[in-house]
């Protein structure tokens, strides 16, 4: 299976890019060393944003079959970390630092039946797979799922490539994916992928999860930037040692633990791990889960967070605050 | 045309299928490990008898699942933390937490059931075809018999591929079984296509080695006389090779198609790649006569395995040699043909995987002074 996890950089040349939606922005680059791109496949660059060096994963949309061309999609968000910015001020013949693709999310093949589900910018993750299934004559549903048909990016494309496989669910035009009727049509032994915000996801694997189906069966990729709500600034106490941060809306609790000078454990910083948790010892107001590591019935304890990507909103009548212990 | 010098560690294609065992070696009882193409392999099979192939390390701290232990119906335990994946290599279930994390698998590799054996691909899963399996249909064609076993071979696989299309060693070699002069006299005729390569050598009127006596008198008792012998290699990329042996009453037309009057073997050869300096050697020699006969089929076993113990020493010495003698190269023969046709063809496969060895001063080039 075409999981690669080792990472080997090399340095790429933009040679393109090019507003697809008023948020999203594609971007082709010829790398120094190519191979060959899987499906599911990201990269990881590394990027200065704001004077530190930071690094920000994109997935692979499509590439060149041998690899040396690659295009990625870049989605600012209202609350972008920053990434988004020096992504998108970046200019053909520019250079950056680039790995080669990467893969946490492969597609296997061989399944009767497959279900690609992408939400937002989570379509950058399924051009490809939905490509490689189509190259295959496999039996396959593209499920695209956006706010407003403007903002969807590649839809013309995959019309033109999946004809009537691909299905658009789109808010504005009342089409929205109602997940529970979208498991029960999911026959038994279809393989499930999905890309998308926190939220599509909590909601297709409680769906999945109250019919007991198969967990393997169903894929998921995460980025942890998306939430049930927006994200606002909030503040972050740990009473043992006294620290205490403000985290911007553009910024992480662990980030900002992190800045403050608090000493803390994590390890993938996208919401899958577990390796961030910190005990939540008093709150005001809710907290956010982004994770996908902890069950519902773990969320709904509020008593402890993934702080690499979950966050805290204010109640209706006061300040977003939390008290926790560290590990 | 190949800018290369003569590779002495030949890299190995990773899009091709590779018998990873014997198809009894594969079940429940116990796990197997097994390293085939550099990647080091948990076989089993699940409850309803499909055979599985998953990385031998778990996707947490890379413990040995072999050393693990099959649960329910497919799923198989890593021993360390008790981390269990499907046959898939799909998580099921993660020790002291509630859900799953979505990037937790460990590689599953295609496996086919084929002519005995249990063939892996550990290449790009989507080129995974079960047409490209090499024809070995002698091993479980009605019409054939036979028995083998596998040789760990500490060299090279390009060094057993070396030796197997090329027999003129047999008179060196195995000068008690099979070898003769006439082996190293006798002319020889080379073909290929992009994936195949086949070698084809006859001796007219000859005395039929001691191997080959036995077997004419196991079909024609009390058989004495001259005999004509063919040895006809077949290569198939990227490393099975297939050799139609036997030998006839001289002169009753064996050469022009009639073999009735003799006796026919296939040497039945399919290489794995191991690490660079080793290689899973998997043979059976077949045979369309005296079907009926299990002693002859353990005869003809332990016979052979006997002439392939003389091989495996060989190669060895030759590994250790190659090692030893970092700044020598190769050069070659007439009698390389097959061999070096063999290495064309895996050269431009690795080629085509963009894994081509880096490229050296041909070494026929002319020196300019």
């Amino acid at each position: 299976m075409a999981v690669s996890r080792t990472e080997v950089w090399q340095g790429g040349t933009i040679v393109a890019s090019r507003p697809l939606t008023p948020e999203i922005r594609r971007i082709e680059i010829e790398v120094d060393d190519p191979v060959p791109v899987s499906p599911g496949a990201h990269v990881d660059v590394r990027l200065t944003i704001a004077g530190e060096r930071d690094r920000r994963s994109y997935s692979i949309v499509d590439a060149t079959a041998d690899g040396r061309r690659i295009a990625l999609s870049v989605y600012t968000s209202p609350v972008s970390r920053g990434g988004a910015a020096v992504m998108n001020a970046l200019a053909p013949g520019d250079r950056l630092e680039i790995t080669q693709p990467l893969n946490d999310f492969p597609l296997r093949p061989g399944a009767p039946r497959y279900v690609l589900i992408a939400g937002g910018v989570g379509i950058t993750a399924m051009v490809g797979m939905a490509a490689s299934l189509r190259a295959r004559g496999a039996d396959y549903r593209l499920l695209y799922a956006g706010r407003s048909r403007p903002l969807m990016a590649y839809v013309d494309d995959l019309r033109e490539a999946h004809g009537e496989r691909l299905r658009l669910h789109v808010r504005d035009e009342n089409t929205s994916l109602v997940i529970s009727d979208l498991v029960d049509a999911i026959e038994p032994g279809t393989e499930v992928y999905v890309c998308g915000p926190i939220r599509l996801m909590d909601a297709i694997r409680r769906e999945w999860m109250t019919r007991n189906r198969p967990i393997a069966d169903l894929r998921m990729e995460t980025f942890g930037n998306s939430g049930w709500f927006d994200a606002q600034e909030f503040t972050v106490r740990i009473p043992a040692t006294g620290i205490e941060a403000r985290v911007r809306p553009n910024q992480s609790m662990l980030e900002a633990l992190e800045a403050a000078g608090a000493d803390m454990m994590w390890d993938c910083r996208k919401g899958e791990c577990g390796l961030c948790e910190v005990r939540v010892s008093r709150l005001s107001g809710d907290i956010d889960h982004r994770d996908v590591f902890y069950s519902e019935r773990q969320k709904d304890a509020r008593s402890k967070m993934c702080c690499c990507v979950s966050r805290v909103v204010a109640p209706a009548d006061g300040a977003a605050v939390v008290e926790i212990v560290t590990s | 045309m190949q800018e290369t010098v003569t590779a002495k560690l030949l890299d190995h294609p990773r899009n091709a299928w590779y018998v990873a065992a014997w198809d009894h070696e594969v079940g429940r009882k116990k796990i197997l490990a097994r390293t085939v193409a550099g990647r080091p392999l948990a076989l089993y099979r699940t409850e309803d008898g499909r055979a599985v192939a998953l990385a031998d390390a778990c996707w947490h701290r890379l413990a040995p699942l072999s050393q693990g232990a099959l649960v329910g119906p497919e799923d198989i335990r890593c021993p360390y933390h008790g981390i269990t994946y499907d046959a898939r290599g799909r998580c099921t279930s993660m020790p002291a937490q509630e859900t799953i994390n979505p990037s937790a698998l460990v590689p599953s590799f295609p496996v086919v059931d084929r002519y005995r054996y249990v063939w892996v691909w550990v290449g790009d899963p989507a080129l995974a075809d079960p047409a490209l399996i090499p024809d070995m249909h002698q091993m479980t064609d009605a019409a054939w018999t036979g028995d083998g076993l596998t040789i760990h071979a500490p060299c090279n696989y390009q060094l057993i591929l070396d030796n197997l299309m090329d027999l003129t060693h047999e008179e060196f070699v195995h000068s008690s079984s099979i070898g003769q002069k006439e082996l190293s006299e006798s002319e020889f005729v080379t073909s290929h296509t992009d994936t195949t390569v086949t070698v084809e050598r006859w001796m007219h009127d000859i005395e039929a080695p001691p191997f080959w006596l036995k077997n004419m008198r196991d079909k024609f008792p009390g058989f004495e006389g001259r005999v004509d012998r063919w040895q006809i290699i077949h290569f198939e990329a990227p490393s099975t090779i297939c050799i139609d042996v036997g030998v006839a009453k001289a002169g009753t037309g064996a050469p022009e198609g009639d073999r009735s009057q003799g006796v026919n073997g296939y040497v039945m050869n399919t290489i794995t790649p191991e690490t660079a300096r080793s290689s899973h050697y998997f043979w059976s020699f077949q045979r369309n006569y005296r079907l009926d006969s299990q002693l002859i089929t353990t005869q003809l076993r332990e016979g052979v395995h006997g002439v392939f113990g003389e091989d495996e020493a060989m190669l060895a010495a030759q590994q250790a040699a190659i090692d030893a003698n970092p700044d020598y190269e190769f050069y070659s023969l007439n009698i390389d043909a097959g061999g070096m046709w063999v290495r064309r063809i895996l050269e431009r496969m690795l080629l085509a995987e963009g894994r081509d060895h880096a490229p050296a001063p041909r070494r026929g080039a002319q020196l300019v002074r």
